[in-house]
């Protein structure tokens, strides 16, 4: 749910970042917060265990720009990705706008994958959204492990809807501003079309 | 959606500033915010620029998200105050209409007594600001009058962002 200030000219939004443990969604937002102009950032915020975990979420403000007059930010949110944080993760898509679903590309995650794309539609469900509806994209990680599946293969599992999907290596930055640029121009359109 | 969209006027700004700066006053208060259930920041009065006020937003609505779902893990609807005590600062947290969440920080020169009861008495006031904003949001948009300022956005206005 955005949140549109005609006060302050500024419109809010909010995008989630989802998949299962140590699928890149961190890293993600890392490669975001080195890659942008200090003055387009706000601090990038990780509550994690110490062994670098998300515990709850990873949180980055971007101030991109404006669009007609109106200062428009996105709100990066990371989930916890490991199975127990379920209930942390129900929190974190509270009020979502566009979400990401960051999967493995390495075979022995494939059902790790499904599961968490299983988990994103029913934590959706249950705070009234159908991912069908929302602005959605899907990030194939990891593409330069040697392990990695194919991507039709890949796709056939984790997108039978066909939405816009991108292969990834969020390590080097490579296919992530692209990720993230689709998401937000979804969510915009979205904001468009509602009204 | 499940969620109406978050809308903030001109009008009610205003009126919500001229209650959070009295509080700040009246509670002695260092700083005052108001920040959405989802963590945007609605409005912040005192010395606000000494904080980094995104963040304070995001992390206020995670935390009153957490202890919310505490509260329904023992029956509980919500923990409607919040309290967290440091060696100097001290932030009392509390649920203003269900749906927005005040943030008040404040030091020595002021106590937890006085805050709540000063909290207490502008919440009405606030809530029924935001109660005002909601119905004038709905009445737009039965009526159907737009004045999105999206309305005619661009691919290239998208791109530009991007640039």
């Amino acid at each position: 749910m955005s949140f549109i200030n005609y006060a302050s000219r500024e419109i809010n939004c909010k995008i989630v970042y989802y998949g299962p443990g140590l699928c890149g969604k961190t890293t993600n937002l890392q490669y975001i917060y080195q890659k942008t102009a200090p003055d387009a950032k706000g601090k990038m915020i990780s509550l994690a265990t110490e062994t670098e975990r998300t515990l709850f979420f990873d949180f980055l403000p971007l101030a991109l720009g404006e669009i007609r007059g109106f200062k428009t930010r996105f709100h990066l949110y990371t989930v916890p990705g490991q199975v127990f944080y379920d209930a942390s993760r129900k929190l974190i898509l509270k009020g979502v706008d566009g979400v990401v679903f960051v999967a493995d590309s390495q075979e022995e995650r494939t059902d790790a994958n499904v599961e968490s794309l299983e988990n994103l539609r029913y934590n959706l469900k249950e705070q009234g959204y159908d991912l069908d509806k929302l602005p959605y994209v899907v990030q194939y990680n990891k593409r330069d492990l040697p392990n990695s599946m194919s991507v039709e293969e890949m796709r056939s599992e984790l997108n039978p809807t066909n939405v816009l999907d991108f292969e990834a290596c969020a390590t080097t930055g490579e296919g992530v501003f692209e990720t993230l640029k689709a998401v937000a121009k979804l969510i915009l359109m979205d904001l468009k079309k509602g009204r | 959606m499940s969620n109406p969209q978050m809308v903030m006027y001109d009008e009610e700004f205003q009126e919500i500033n001229l209650v959070i700066e009295r509080l700040l006053r009246e509670a002695n208060a260092k700083v005052i915010f108001l920040v959405d259930k989802n963590g945007q920041l609605i409005s912040g009065v005192g010395e606000t620029e000494r904080f980094d006020t995104t963040s304070l937003a995001s992390l206020t609505a995670g935390n009153i998200a957490a202890t919310g779902g505490l509260a329904k893990l023992i029956g509980e609807k919500e923990f409607s105050i919040l309290f967290h005590e440091g060696e100097r600062d001290n932030l009392h947290i509390s649920i203003v209409g269900g749906r927005v969440i005040l943030v008040v920080l404040f030091d020595i020169r002021s106590s937890l007594g006085l805050v709540r009861l000063r909290v207490k008495k502008c919440s009405d006031e606030l809530s029924a600001i935001f109660d005002k904003l909601r119905k004038k949001a709905e009445d737009k948009e039965r009526r159907g009058i737009s004045d999105f300022p999206f309305a005619e956005i661009t691919d290239d206005d998208i791109d530009n962002l991007f640039s």
